[in-house]
């Protein structure tokens, strides 16, 4: 029996056959089709989030200029105040409300009788203390359930005020787990935001979409893009701000690091503006290198390609010696890599580069694009679903602008240009690799016990579970606090950081020594 | 830091800014992490759950386990009744505890699932248990839950049979499971014999020992909490925490009870001593008389350091009152107590405190935000910030030191390990304090005022 049909093997034949669909293993020449995207099974220990963690939690939270109400009681608010480390700076015309928690602290009596009385206060409010440009509005679990109407409180405040406030319903139960959550958040924030500017255009113009600058990922990702003279009009939503998200529709390209959260922007606007989108991956050298010669390619100006060149060369001659230093002691390990729905692709090629192999691996919340490619699109919608709001835009006849011409498009392509396009994890995982979709509790102790990873990276709720297995674990969403971990700069970080992980002095503390070695009397003490 | 929080401070009645408190389920989840071998269950959609674990692990730096009943939108509108069922089901069948403690989230609460019935028509294994309690995030806050679960667990479980069982039972309050351990400590030196509910000592604070266990050592179990029944009395420490299970206690098994707050500092600790002595009869033992004498000893030695300094106390309701009551034996003038927790008891028992020490210009409000605290440091200074780590960004802003203590410390290590009650937590806090104070003498003094011996 191999290590899937043992893991599976415990479960109860309901269960089972549900999860046998979601734990596959990788294997040549297979077509590796894998469940992805269904509710999670009740009881089970998911490591899934919700809607609202996936809209206010990942895609709106880092838009530091807003201030964002969560109308709800407190928890879902707290629980989003300074907990993703989605790092932002002040600058002269920016306000930032990153360090602040906005709530409506729904009582008994707002759910009785509505809230919508109290978010209207809180509004006015907010507007009185704070003067911002832009308010948002996240709706939480019960908020759906006694009908208040966010949207119709934010047209009116919008009015009232003079400022943009856009109302987001993402109902922590709607969907299956965050990723509902991103498809609203960019729904509300193509439909109320983007294009709403009215900046011009610059040249080699380029958004950053799906980067959240994670302990300063994205800062690190732009320096080195601006050393080669792209002009970034907006990041979403890293640093990112509302007043240069509206202006996003004036770029040349869009580049796309976390697929599954931003797709759904960059798809509206290639529809909408024409604007071209490109998978790049910023973590690790080889993507790194690869996504900077893309987009050099796309841009196809000799000026770039040769700077582009340059810089690759200058950064990589600056951190080589000491990657190779850190790889001589990573040199032959083996990784699980748990993260939502992109990191557990995008370290493979920056592990691989230290000599760590991924033998197991999954997503939370992934699609199955994500793990199969996008030619697998579209996917059908389950029940559970169909009921996040799918918006189709039309070509802005005033804005819309082509870069290439679509014969030029096709040309790129053909060379292998990612336009459009994203192979998902298959592209790069090992043959040998082990894969859960929706990971579980059960299924992370069990396969530790069989694959036996030396290095785990996953999240804060597995993370002293694996530890105390005697596993060094590293965290992928936060980085241990720690970072950035994208960009050349952001590989050495990572590498030291991994380095110490699997080498800390403590590790040789863990057996007691009486548990191991003769007593006095000559006998074996205190072993199980 | 904070650059937008204005001076001026505006009337506010539905905008809540950096809130003190969080919700109910996370209070339960914690009191049932403290049952012996028990899975706690959240009723509601799962991202309730992933975040009241995750607060936990970084509040303890520890697994917090749970499992939910992962609502879809069909079950929100429905009822999430097959869901629990089934989560019943595969709980035991996967995970195996001996006890699931369910609690609820704004969402079933919202729908008004009937969990009794569901509980009634779900299959339990033999020898196993399910009990529940209803923990509407809208109410109160996660010292609310805690109670609530705590509640819950009496409320299933505890019997009279009618046979004494010569125990004190102990509802400790919402504290670390360093303080739980202290509490015990104290009870053993006592000579009590006690239940404590909930006990995370052993659970939170597990050690290493290069094999995970989902269920740990710790925690109470569930034939004591059954036991509960027969206990002689109950002392329920922390008044606001502790005080609903003692008086349901009583109801169900008519176990008389005695409430007291938090043993911070001396006098409250000298109260908790005081009750236990009562209890048990037993001669208070040198041991503690020796720890006692050891803190007066601290406090005069340091006088000069604390006294009159103006602190500024913010977190869960028992914890600041009884962290006010330290800070007045310090001679400290505790100007700004605030909690987040809504209900009148916290603001006229801080008041009670501010007359017995004749303290004058100090302010105690509930059901407040960090938020205005700010803005009335902002307008009127203090010289010290003790509570969670929400306070280090004001404490930067403003630029005052900040001992932490309190729920959520989520920036440091080993603070949940170790006491702030008893006389040796107030030995630490001491020490906390007068680390920090005096740090502080030393950064900002001239050189030449620098001082080799304080």
């Amino acid at each position: 029996m191999n290590s899937r049909e043992k893991v599976l093997d415990k479960y109860s034949s309901k269960i089972y056959k549900n999860r046998k669909e979601h734990v596959i293993e990788i294997e040549n020449g297979e077509p590796n089709i894998i469940a992805a995207d269904t509710r999670a099974i009740p009881g089970i220990l998911t490591n899934r989030g919700c809607c609202y963690a996936g809209c206010k939690g990942v895609v709106l939270g880092p838009l530091k200029d807003v201030v964002q109400i969560v109308h709800g009681p407190i928890g879902c608010s707290y629980y989003t105040w300074g907990t993703r480390r989605h790092k932002s700076k002040h600058d002269e015309t920016t306000k930032n409300f990153s360090e602040y928690c906005f709530s409506t602290d729904m009582q008994e009596t707002d759910i009785v009788f509505g809230g919508e009385k109290k978010l209207k206060k809180a509004i006015k409010e907010a507007v009185e203390i704070f003067n911002p440009a832009c308010i948002m509005i996240a709706s939480t679990c019960p908020v759906g359930l006694i009908g208040d109407d966010i949207h119709a409180v934010a047209a009116e405040a919008e009015e009232l005020y003079g400022i943009k406030v856009v109302a987001f319903s993402c109902e922590g139960y709607k969907g299956v787990s965050q990723s509902g959550g991103h498809h609203i958040a960019n729904n509300g924030l193509m439909k109320n935001i983007i294009g709403t500017g009215d900046a011009d255009h610059v040249k080699y113009s380029i958004n950053l979409l799906g980067e959240y600058n994670i302990g300063g990922d994205g800062w690190e990702i732009g320096r080195v893009l601006k050393r080669i003279g792209y002009n970034i009009v907006s990041v979403m939503t890293g640093d990112g701000s509302y007043a240069e998200m509206k202006n996003a529709h004036i770029a040349d390209l869009n580049l796309v690091q976390c697929h599954r959260s931003i797709n759904y922007i960059a798809e509206m606007l290639k529809t909408k503006y024409g604007t071209e989108w490109l998978k790049v991956n910023f973590i690790g050298l080889e993507g790194i290198k690869q996504s900077l010669r893309d987009v050099a390619a796309f841009f196809n100006d000799p000026d770039l390609t040769a700077k582009t060149e340059a810089v690759i060369a200058d950064e990589e001659d600056e951190i080589k010696v000491t990657m190779s230093e850190f790889k001589t002691k990573l040199e032959g390990k083996t990784a699980a890599v748990y993260v939502g729905g992109s990191r557990t692709h995008h370290y493979i090629n920056l592990l691989k580069s230290l000599g760590v192999e991924v033998v197991l691996g999954g997503y939370e919340f992934a699609h199955r694009d994500d793990y199969e490619g996008r030619q697998i699109l579209p996917l059908k919608m389950d029940a559970d679903s169909k009921n996040i709001e799918s918006i189709t835009v039309e070509k802005d006849p005033a804005k819309f602008r082509t870069f290439h011409t679509p014969e030029r498009i096709q040309e790129l392509k053909d060379a292998g240009l990612p336009i459009e396009s994203y192979e998902g994890l298959w592209a790069d995982i090992s043959p040998d690799a082990m894969i859960t979709d929706d990971f579980n509790h059960f299924e992370t102790e069990e396969f530790i016990k069989l694959l036996k990873p030396d290095i785990f990276f996953s999240g804060i709720k597995d993370k002293y579970v694996v530890q105390r297995s005697g596993i060094p674990s590293r965290q992928l969403h936060s980085y241990d606090y720690s970072g950035p971990y994208a960009g050349f700069k952001g590989a050495v970080n990572f590498a030291r950081d991994v380095t110490l992980a699997v080498n800390t002095p403590a590790w040789e503390l863990v057996q007691a020594p009486w548990k191991t070695e003769p007593t006095l009397e000559g006998s074996i003490g205190g072993m199980e | 830091m904070l650059d937008l929080t204005p001076k001026e401070v505006s009337e506010r009645s539905a905008l809540r800014i950096n809130p003190l408190k969080t919700c109910q389920p996370v209070g339960a989840m914690y009191a049932a992490l403290g049952v012996h071998n028990c899975m706690p269950h959240s009723h509601g959609s799962q991202g309730c759950c992933s975040f009241h674990r995750m607060f936990l692990t970084r509040h303890f730096k520890d697994p917090a386990i749970a499992s939910s009943s992962s609502f879809t939108e069909g079950a929100s509108v429905f009822g999430g009744g097959s869901n629990l069922k089934t989560a019943i089901k595969n709980i035991f069948d996967i995970y195996d505890p001996d006890i699931i403690a369910v609690h609820t989230t704004c969402l079933s609460e919202t729908i008004g699932d009937d969990l009794v019935t569901y509980i009634n028509d779900a299959k339990i294994p033999e020898g196993k248990f399910v009990v529940h309690t209803n923990t509407p995030s809208y109410v109160g806050s996660h010292i609310t839950g805690f109670s609530n679960m705590i509640t819950g667990l009496i409320k299933y479980l505890s019997e009279n049979t009618g046979i004494k069982n010569g125990k004190l039972a102990l509802f400790p309050g919402f504290v670390n499971p360093g303080d739980m351990r202290e509490m015990k400590k104290i009870m053993t030196l006592m000579g009590v014999n006690f239940t404590m509910l909930p006990d995370t000592s052993g659970v939170m604070d597990a050690p290493m020992t290069g094999t995970y266990s989902m269920y740990p050592k710790g925690g109470t179990k569930i034939q004591e909490i059954i036991d509960l029944g027969n206990c002689e009395m109950s002392l329920g420490l922390g008044e606001l925490t502790s005080s609903m299970p003692a008086e349901f206690l009583d109801t169900k098994c008519k176990v008389p009870y005695q409430t007291l707050p938090l043993p911070i500092g001396v006098e409250l600790t000298d109260q908790y001593v005081m009750a236990l002595n009562r209890f048990s009869k037993n001669e208070v033992p040198y041991a503690l008389e020796e720890e006692r004498g050891q803190l007066v000893d601290i406090l005069l030695d340091s006088h000069q350091y604390t006294q009159n300094k103006k602190v500024a106390i913010f977190g869960d309701p028992d914890t600041v009152l009884g962290l006010a009551q330290f800070a007045l034996e310090l001679g400290m003038i505790p100007k700004y107590l605030a909690t987040g927790t809504p209900g009148k008891f916290f603001e006229e028992k801080a008041n009670a405190l501010f007359e017995k020490f004749d303290a004058e210009g100090c302010i105690a409000k509930g059901n407040m935000d960090l938020f205005e605290l700010h803005q009335w440091i902002k307008n009127d200074g203090v010289d010290l910030l003790i509570g969670g780590t929400h306070g280090k960004y004001v404490a930067k802003a403003e630029d005052i030191p900040l001992v932490r203590a309190g729920f959520p410390i989520v920036d440091r290590y080993v603070h949940s390990y170790l006491p702030i009650v008893g006389y040796k937590g107030g030995m630490r806090l001491a020490e906390m304090i007068l680390n920090t104070l005096m740090d502080r003498q030393d950064r900002d003094c001239a050189d030449e005022d620098m001082e080799m011996i304080m």
